[in-house]
């Protein structure tokens, strides 16, 4: 079954058959990275441009070693150093990339809806790699599919959403990605950064639940996923002590032992380690979080071979 | 190898017709299980014994019709010739010609194939094209000693200079017709069968 799309802004609108295809392809796509000769000419001649307005580290780098697996071209393109510095719109920057030939942008914007911008001005594919809180959906679509390798299925998993849901394009995109799937979603985190409109984000598939208490939302889960702090966006001062968080929504340990046995440890990634998550949580047992890293160049691969190949020239 | 495009997509042509009412048969389960015993024994003869052997597959049916051919071996030999998958869809050379990109399959090359034999084994040869796609894959795992290459159909009508060394049987046919081999794994019998391109029998001109 191909993928009948020509752009991945959001995983909302995803289907259960199209999570699967993304999720299928990326589990064949893990081998070409096991090979000696870890590339196939698959997008050999296709150019694809990565667009990040915001700094990334790991997502950009992502991007483009998954570009360069599949022998496509890959330029960067950061805000600083680009005529976006001159004033340049982002419309023109758009017309600009698209006279230069490309045949996919990747795109990170502060901006919601920038890449829904993009979609309209450029011929070429578009994937949203974050735009501002809306969506970061390959995130998500990696998320799923480390989780999916070690449980198997996401039918009826418990997931628990720690932290900063507020600020976070990833829990969004997640909460969407894990409901369709049919898994339990739980958040948890201060009120000021919860608001109780997040329990109401329900598409009919799963279940989305509040439960500001770290301990009542752990117990039992099967995935503990703790959100950076992110400390850029907190200038309005919704939390009072970062200590009294650490102490009431970190992920520990000892407090893992309320969560299942073989429960998993996920974070997106960049960690504040001793504030959102430990270090004996981080680096224990049960974390996957290189997994992610990992995972997630297998996952964006999968992602530009279903965008590009079988798309006519 | 490029069978038609339903069975190089995994979606057998007769999958889910019932038995018998798609096509002609072209071969029965028993002329297959022949054509396939006497590959092993053509593959054994040629390489001088089993040692070195190394069978791969080209999804689908190749991976299972590797297994059977080393089962026929182990039969007669008694050497255990080690199988596997090699996937194409990310060699093909009309990802940008297709409506859709294909479905990726896993590949699993079984150890190094490096100073091997490795013999490539899929259902039908048709226009070559899948079986440059598989050896440009293969050699990106190693440089085996020799590829040699295993179908169950000939069906003719090749746009590259590529031959097959092990041949089930010749079918010549018209483009327009497809040849679908079924195996019982995937569709509940071994048949090989001629259907033209619109889902009906095949025109008895092209008959062998």
């Amino acid at each position: 079954m191909p993928l009948h799309r020509k752009h991945l802004i959001d995983v909302a609108d995803f289907s259960r058959d199209e999570v699967e295809l993304v999720l299928d392809t990326a589990e064949a796509m893990r081998t070409v990275l096991e090979r000696p000769i870890r590339r196939a000419p698959t997008l050999r001649g296709k150019s694809i441009v990565n667009m990040f307005f915001e700094p990334s580290t790991r997502t950009r780098i992502s991007f483009e070693l998954a570009g360069k697996s599949l022998s496509a071209d890959v330029v960067n393109v950061a805000a600083s150093g680009s005529s976006v510095e001159k004033g340049e719109s982002l419309v023109d920057t758009f017309h600009t990339i698209q006279a230069l030939g490309a045949d996919l942008v990747v795109m990170r914007h502060a901006c919601a809806g920038a890449p829904d911008l993009a979609a309209r001005h450029l011929a070429c594919s578009v994937v949203n790699a974050g735009d501002g809180l809306r969506g970061h959906p390959s995130q998500a679509l990696l998320d799923l599919f480390t989780v999916r390798q070690h449980a198997g299925d996401l039918e009826g998993l418990k997931l628990v959403i720690v932290g900063d849901v507020l600020h976070s394009r990833v829990a969004r995109s997640d909460i969407w990605g894990f409901a369709r799937m049919g898994a339990h979603v739980y958040l948890s985190g201060p009120p000021t950064l919860l608001p109780a409109g997040f329990g109401d984000l329900l598409d009919g598939d799963g279940v989305v639940r509040v439960e500001h208490d770290l301990d009542r939302a752990i117990d039992g889960a099967d995935v503990v996923m703790a959100l950076r702090i992110q400390k850029e966006r907190m200038a309005g001062g919704l939390l009072p002590d970062l200590r009294e968080y650490a102490r009431r929504w970190g992920i520990t340990a000892a407090r893992l032992r309320r969560a299942d046995r073989r429960a998993l440890v996920m974070h997106p990634g960049p960690m504040n380690q001793g504030l959102e998550i430990s270090p004996d949580a981080a680096y224990g047992p049960q974390s996957v979080i290189t997994e992610q890293v990992t995972n997630g160049v297998a996952v964006r691969m999968a992602i530009l071979y279903l965008l590009l190949a079988g798309a006519p020239t | 190898m490029g069978g038609n495009a339903a069975s190089e997509d995994g979606a057998i042509g007769t999958s889910a017709a019932p038995l018998g009412a798609a096509g002609r048969l072209a071969m029965s389960a028993e002329d297959l299980r022949r054509a396939l015993t006497r590959i092993a024994h053509e593959i054994v003869e040629r390489n001088k014994g089993a040692a070195n052997l190394v069978f791969v597959g080209v999804p689908r049916p190749g991976p299972l019709l590797a297994r059977r051919l080393a089962a026929a071996v182990a039969d007669f030999e008694g050497v255990a010739v080690p199988t596997g998958a090699v996937d194409i869809s990310l060699y093909r050379d009309d990802l940008t010609s297709r409506a859709g990109a294909p479905d990726v399959h896993p590949t699993d090359i079984p150890g190094d194939v490096t100073d091997r034999d490795v013999v490539l084994v899929d259902d039908v040869l048709y226009t070559g094209r899948s079986a440059r796609a598989a050896l440009d894959a293969l050699t990106d795992f190693g440089r085996p000693r020799t590829i040699q290459l295993a179908v169950v159909v000939d069906r003719g009508h090749r746009e590259l200079p590529i031959r097959a060394d092990y041949v089930g049987k010749n079918i010549p046919t018209a483009p327009h017709e497809n040849v679908d081999v079924s195996l019982t794994e995937l569709d509940g019998e071994d048949a090989v069968r001629i259907t033209s391109a619109a889902g009906g029998e095949a025109a008895d001109a092209a008959a062998p």
